[in-house]
């Protein structure tokens, strides 16, 4: 059969083209662009090639130095509050109930955090905390804690990462309890009769079965903590200093505080292929352990 | 290993004061002796789970005791009690071995780690696990899967029983046969008593010495394959064991003679009390039904088709409004859909209100 030449079909992929094209490629070119150049008022660009990135990687100078800072505090931040909600969320599933009206009076108090605006859930703590109106700030201070966010760089990490768990802590719980309800009855009544002790039960049953959903739960925590911007701009502006300064903080300071669109482009680049990387980190471990699951199905 | 008794056995899910017509079992008394091989036979619903979930202690009964070897253990939690029990679906560790998911049960038990290792090897070589005991159990087949469930059951060497709930639901049919030689094999070397839940009364015929069978709730029957064929209690075993099922047919039943259609079908016993109210049938198995070319005094049936099952012909028969089945021997034709009914009156049963009759001689 002759095909027929008909080039008509290129027409219609053209909206799309256009779409994709305003929306994200032409953007990201001008962020591109940006980043090789060093930007003054009145529009004025001058050319400075890789100087940026450069400048990125070399703790010495000045953009490099708050640059590895702030994503050292970030990534610190993201695993002390993996530590915390992860746990935190399993213990949290497995202690609500199975069935009954309690179920779902738990699921409601559960997602009332996440759906709180993140500017909302910090002016909440940036009240909560203060030592002078603050409800915990008052309270800690009256039992003799000396507790200020606003000129203690370690209460103020403590506040930002308390407000972190408060907000997040139920996603890793919400996940993990729909993971804990798919496990067959069958599951349990064998372990029962195997003699298992409820540890072993968590080890050879519960923890297996959940790793997935574990899995995707990291990875949301670790993204979302990773661009965290909102909160503790709120809280804490990213001080006392630069204590609580993350990339993303630092980022908007060099863009919108000093204008420099050049080391913030170059800076939000980078920002982005890290992000990026550790998506496919995520990605690849997730399809291995799926692959690894596949000749269970096929079989059963 | 123990003798079961179950005494006034009875589980409702809806709490003991709901009316007994709801009881998923209905108060049922036996004994189960040592080393024996049971099938719990009935249809889905009939409450042979619910049965087989008491005693293995998931399920507290609503009323009742369960003794092994005469104690009584109906308030023991299933870790107390020496049971074991493989599910409809495998049931795996997945982190683990297939060695280390055997050694399960004795490890949470406390047994001393040579003493896991000698059983796990012994019951590995049982079972044919031997070449996969340091694979991970993930990877495996169902069937394979199913014998480390059982492998689980059997390590053990205190149980009191091993329990199956239909453990050949998802194995493929080929292997099926494989699985339950192998079952068989395992009852008679290692002395257990084996209490095994099934809808599938080839199953249950094949693997139980003595098959019980459970209707709504409600044990009808137990007894030996051969006397649930022979001499079915209820009208449900009669219908429910062989294939096609025993022909029940509304009928008058006087001392010696029973009338279908105003034909007359002797009988083997008298049957003189009859309770006036109850509802008289007659039931035969197919087997026991000839057809033959029509003859005045043969009670005549409409012949709808012949099914050739090969080594035997059945004859699908209407008589009235009744079907009917009954052995069409080689060589039987019907060139005008008729045909005449012999029955072997030995083997025809009188049931009032579905319960089994036994006439006077």
């Amino acid at each position: 059969m002759d095909k027929t030449v008909n080039q008509k079909a290129w027409f219609l992929v053209l909206p799309v083209f256009l779409v994709v094209a305003f929306s994200a490629v032409l953007p990201l070119m001008t962020v591109v662009n940006y980043s090789m150049q060093d930007t003054f008022g009145n529009n004025q660009f001058f050319w400075n090639g890789v100087g940026w990135f450069k400048e990125l990687l070399d703790p010495s100078t000045d953009l490099g130095g708050r640059f590895l800072a702030s994503l050292g505090r970030n990534l610190f931040f993201s695993m002390v509050i993996l530590a915390i909600e992860v746990p935190l969320g399993i213990v949290v599933a497995l202690s609500m109930p199975r069935q009954g009206w309690t179920v779902a009076a738990c699921l409601v108090i559960l997602a009332l955090p996440l759906l709180i605006p993140w500017n909302v859930v910090g002016t909440i703590w940036q009240i909560f905390g203060r030592p002078d109106i603050g409800l915990l700030g008052y309270v800690l201070n009256a039992i003799g804690i000396d507790y200020n966010y606003v000129s203690n760089a370690v209460d103020a990490w403590v506040t930002v990462i308390v407000m972190d768990v408060w907000h997040w802590t139920s996603l890793v719980a919400l996940l993990c309890y729909a993971g804990l309800k798919s496990i067959p009855d069958a599951y349990y009544q064998a372990a029962q009769i195997d003699g298992a002790s409820r540890w072993a039960v968590f080890k050879a049953i519960q923890l297996p079965k959940m790793n997935r959903v574990l899995l995707i739960a990291v990875l949301l925590r670790f993204m979302d903590s990773f661009m965290i911007y909102t909160e503790p701009f709120v809280v804490t502006g990213g001080g006392p200093g630069n204590s609580t300064t993350f990339v993303s903080i630092e980022l908007v300071k060099i863009a919108l505080g000093q204008f420099d669109l050049g080391k913030a482009a170059a800076l939000s680049l980078v920002y982005n292929l890290i992000i990026l990387i550790v998506c496919w980190i995520f990605y690849t471990v997730m399809t291995n352990a799926g692959a690894e699951r596949k000749p269970q199905e096929g079989a059963a | 290993m123990a003798r079961i008794d179950l005494v006034d056995l009875a589980h409702s899910y809806g709490g003991n004061d709901a009316p007994q017509d709801s009881f998923a079992l209905k108060p049922v008394t036996m004994t189960w002796r040592q080393g024996g091989a049971y099938a719990l036979l009935g249809p889905s619903g009939c409450g042979k789970t619910t049965l087989l979930n008491v005693i293995s202690g998931i399920i507290t009964p609503s009323r009742g005791k369960i003794l092994f070897d005469e104690v009584d253990i109906t308030p023991l939690s299933t870790q107390k009690r020496n049971i074991a029990q493989v599910f409809q679906f495998p049931v795996i560790y997945d982190t683990m071995t297939v060695g280390q998911n055997l050694a399960f049960p004795l490890k949470n038990r406390g047994v001393p780690k040579a003493e896991i290792d000698k059983r796990v090897a012994e019951i590995g070589r049982l079972l044919d696990l031997e070449p996969y005991l340091n694979r991970k159990a993930t990877r495996l087949t169902a069937d394979a899967k199913q014998k480390i469930s059982l492998g689980r059951g059997l390590v053990r060497s205190d149980v009191a029983a091993v329990l199956f709930d239909e453990p050949l639901t998802v194995i493929d049919p080929e292997l099926k046969w494989q699985l339950r030689s192998k079952l068989k094999a395992l009852h008679r070397e290692l002395d257990l008593t084996m209490i095994y839940v099934t809808h599938d009364q080839t199953e249950a015929l094949t693997f139980a010495d003595t098959v019980v069978v459970m209707h709504d709730g409600r044990v009808v029957q137990s007894g030996t394959p051969a006397e649930l064929f022979d001499k079915p209690a209820h009208t449900f075993v009669g219908y429910f064991i062989g294939s096609p099922g025993m022909n029940i047919l509304p009928a008058e039943v006087r001392g010696r003679e029973a009338k279908i259609d105003g034909h007359v079908i002797a009988l083997n016993r008298s049957y003189d009390s009859l309770p006036a109210s109850a509802k008289i049938e007659i039931g035969v198995r197919p087997e026991f039904v000839e057809t033959v070319a029509p003859a005045p005094g043969l009670l005549s049936a409409k012949i709808e088709r012949i099914d050739d099952l090969g080594r035997i012909r059945f004859a699908r028969a209407r008589l009235g409004d009744a079907k009917l089945a009954a052995r069409a021997p080689a060589g039987f034709t019907s060139p005008d859909g008729t045909a005449g009914l012999k029955f072997d009156p030995s083997h025809v049963h009188v049931y009032a209100d579905s319960l089994l009759v036994e006439g006077a001689a």
